[in-house]
């Protein structure tokens, strides 16, 4: 099977990065494995028990008691099931690509939601990144970065970014005119009215995009265990390779408790947001997650 | 037309009005521009694609409706020039669509002018930078919106402070005046709570008060009671003048209630397809409206509190008896029946109005002194006395009402036919 002009050209451009920017690729490499490195083993030094009091915990004070009692079950059911090593392990990497689609995702959407031509070009960009599929991804990423967790990172960053550059250009685009007005009318800068007015009321839409991007990081996450990613990724596709119901099963599992648990917390994060959340597709990232 | 008057019909005005000052009507306020706070000289706003085109079209005469057909451009405000002295609350009054909603937002420019001057304190604002304009509106224009439009995600007490706040304020210093400012407009207890948990009233003096905590030189009004319930509308506007009583501010007004401009309106200036087609008190208003679109305005509205005694009365001819009221009656008896009059208006001799005498009282009284012939029935006015109160006490007496002014001298007598006239006219209307 041979690929025809255009897939010609993309190779060509992933071997031209390759070739002549290797060493950035590989300082850039080592600094990301480092951090996620960093941020495994940190989580992995605490104690289940300690995990499990601090996560029931925070559930209560966000989503009440109900909820503080399913997560204890699910936290305690991953743990039966031996998978809680694996599953601080795809935390910390949801996490390390969490982090770096939101430190680039948000600023890119606050400049799309002040520039209609930025939006437009992003607009493009983020449909490519969004119907690409996943798998796609890993290709170039194995061929810049080489196996393991770094290379995991960065699909995942590329494939969870969208919902956030999206989500924080509407709710910025969505704050209402006469707030922009009133602030204009008292004097405000552009910086002031930024971050006076449009991200304080843009932020439950933001944090909307902040859940789905959590959910697409984690249903990536788990792709990506084929270029040794690891944690229940890695559980998923050993059942697959073996074709056992039972592994896959328990792999699925955890990557399904763990999916609720992030999504309903770091939704209690958007409450405002909640009218307009049920309107929106928030659930999709969930529903991808759950699906593979 | 009343003196106060701004009229600028199309066609009339030179072309090259836009540059020179001296274009602007003659019947301009020239007497008060010592006061003027906020002078408002050919200003213009053509929205669209090629305003310089419908500037043209608009020079040549045209009406709006033809050059929106002819170009796609919109003039929402036409050479508007009016002044507000300082101290009064002005109320530009309008239709919607009569351009009076761009035409505030012209003054802080919301929206850029498309041509004309806005001078504020001696300066125009029409062509300052992007710095020079965020001081103005920092400290000497706040502005009133129709819709509240407070930031939902600050408490009460934050929202007050913002205009403090974007200009550099500390926290202390801005919670203090904020504070002040919302005892200032009854809400004192309310300021950690959420805008969205206040009733539309209570949200819009919270509005007002961020107005007025960053002591703006002239402050911006759009439409400010007119997302309220008539009865809360009412209530706020008797805020306002309570509040204009406590310290004299400059206000625009904008409104399209022709009962609230009269009711809040030092002056009022009325607009119509983006002109400004009169200004003038709420009575020059009544008594002499430019057109039928003024007078329409008026229609439904009880104008009789606008009519004052000063505006109906009459010089007292013949019936004015000047003298010490000590003196003897007998000596003004054959003056009063020689000059005809029924009745006589007795002064002292600075003028200060002492009562007023028949022939048959002062022929009663004799040789005693006239102060024995006045008559205890006829009560004077003042100068503001509107309507209401001078039937009220033509009712009570048979006699012409006598008007006085603030020194106690008689200036003039009100008829009471002239007051009968003007009852019936009103009701006619």
């Amino acid at each position: 099977m041979n690929s025809s002009v255009i897939g010609k050209f993309a190779e060509d451009a992933v071997n031209f990065l390759f070739q002549h920017f290797r060493g950035g690729f590989d300082a850039f490499s080592a600094g990301l494995g480092a951090v996620v490195k960093l941020l495994e083993d940190g989580l992995a030094a605490i104690p289940f028990v300690a995990m499990l009091v601090i996560l029931v915990a925070f559930a209560l004070w966000r989503r009440g008691a109900v909820f503080s009692v399913f997560v204890g079950l699910a936290l305690l059911t991953i743990h039966y099931m031996g998978l809680w090593a694996q599953t601080v392990s795809t935390l910390a990497l949801v996490i390390a690509a969490t982090f770096f689609s939101l430190v680039i995702g948000v600023p890119l959407g606050i400049w799309g939601a002040r520039n209609k031509r930025v939006e437009m070009v992003l607009r493009s960009l983020l449909d490519f990144m969004q119907t690409m599929p996943a798998f796609v991804y890993l290709i170039p990423a194995v061929i810049l970065f080489g196996l393991g967790r770094v290379p995991a990172v960065i699909a995942t960053i590329v494939f969870s970014m969208p919902p956030v550059v999206r989500l924080t250009t509407l709710g910025i685009r969505q704050v209402r005119e006469e707030l922009l007005e009133a602030g204009r009318a008292f004097g405000s800068t552009d910086a002031q009215l930024l971050w006076k007015i449009q991200l304080p009321n843009a932020l439950p839409s933001i944090m909307a995009g902040v859940n789905q991007t959590i959910m697409m990081a984690l249903s990536m996450v788990v792709v990506a265990s084929m270029i040794g990613a690891g944690g229940l990724g890695e559980y998923v596709l050993s059942g697959i390779q073996r074709l056992d119901i039972g592994i896959g099963f328990e792999g699925g599992l955890g990557v399904v408790l763990l999916a609720i648990v992030l999504d309903r917390l770091t939704e209690s994060f958007g409450v405002k947001a909640r009218k307009a959340k049920r309107n929106a597709p928030a659930k999709a990232g969930t529903g991808t997650a759950v699906r593979t | 037309m009343t003196p106060n008057t701004t009229f600028a019909p199309k066609g009339v005005i030179p072309p090259d009005a836009i540059k020179a000052e001296d274009a602007i009507p003659a019947t301009k306020p020239v007497a008060v521009a010592g006061t003027d706070i906020l002078t408002v000289k050919n200003l213009s706003k053509i929205f669209g694609p090629k305003p310089e085109r419908a500037a043209e079209l608009v020079k040549q005469g045209l009406g709006r409706n033809e050059i929106f057909e002819q170009t796609g451009n919109m003039v929402a405000v036409n050479d508007v020039s009016l002044s507000v002295k300082a101290g009064e609350i002005f109320v530009v009054m309008g239709l919607s669509g009569s351009g009076k909603s761009t035409l505030v937002r012209l003054l802080n420019r919301l929206i850029e002018p498309t041509s004309g001057q806005v001078i504020l304190e001696g300066r125009d604002i029409a062509p300052m930078s992007t710095l020079e304009l965020r001081a103005v509106r920092r400290k000497k224009m706040a502005m009133v919106f129709q819709s509240f439009a407070l930031l939902p995600n600050r408490t009460v007490l934050d929202n007050i402070a913002y205009g403090l706040e974007v200009a550099g304020l500390k926290k202390p210093e801005r919670y203090e005046i904020a504070r002040a400012a919302l005892r200032g407009v009854g809400l004192g207890s309310y300021e950690k709570m959420l805008p969205s948990e206040l009733s539309g009233g209570m949200q819009q003096r919270v509005g007002l008060a961020r107005a007025l905590a960053v002591n703006p030189s002239v402050l911006l009004m759009d439409e400010a009671f007119s997302a309220l319930d008539p009865l809360i509308r009412f209530e706020m506007q008797n805020e306002l003048l309570r509040l204009q009583k406590e310290e004299q501010r400059t206000i625009v007004f904008i409104s399209h209630d022709i009962e609230e401009a009269v009711k809040i309106g030092g002056r009022i200036g009325i607009m119509k397809d983006g002109c400004l087609i009169q200004v003038g008190t709420p009575a020059e208003l009544i008594q002499s409206p430019a057109d039928s679109y003024v007078r329409d305005f008026f229609r439904n509205v009880d104008v009789s509190r606008f009519l004052k005694a000063s505006s109906l009365m009459t010089k007292v001819n013949g019936g004015l008896i000047s003298c010490d009221v000590g003196t003897s009656s007998e000596r003004y008896l054959t003056q009063l029946i020689d000059s005809g009059a029924e009745c006589g208006y007795v002064c002292d001799e600075s003028g200060r109005y002492q009562g007023c005498v028949t022939p048959a009282s002062l022929h009663k009284t004799g040789t005693r002194p006239v102060r024995d012939a006045l008559l205890q029935d006829v009560n004077a006015v003042s100068l503001d006395a509107d309507l209401h109160e001078l039937a009220g006490i033509a009712l009570s007496q048979e006699h012409d009402v006598p008007v006085t002014d603030t020194a106690g001298r008689l200036a003039g007598v009100v008829s009471c036919r002239t007051i009968l006239k003007q009852v019936m006219e009103r009701r006619a209307a």
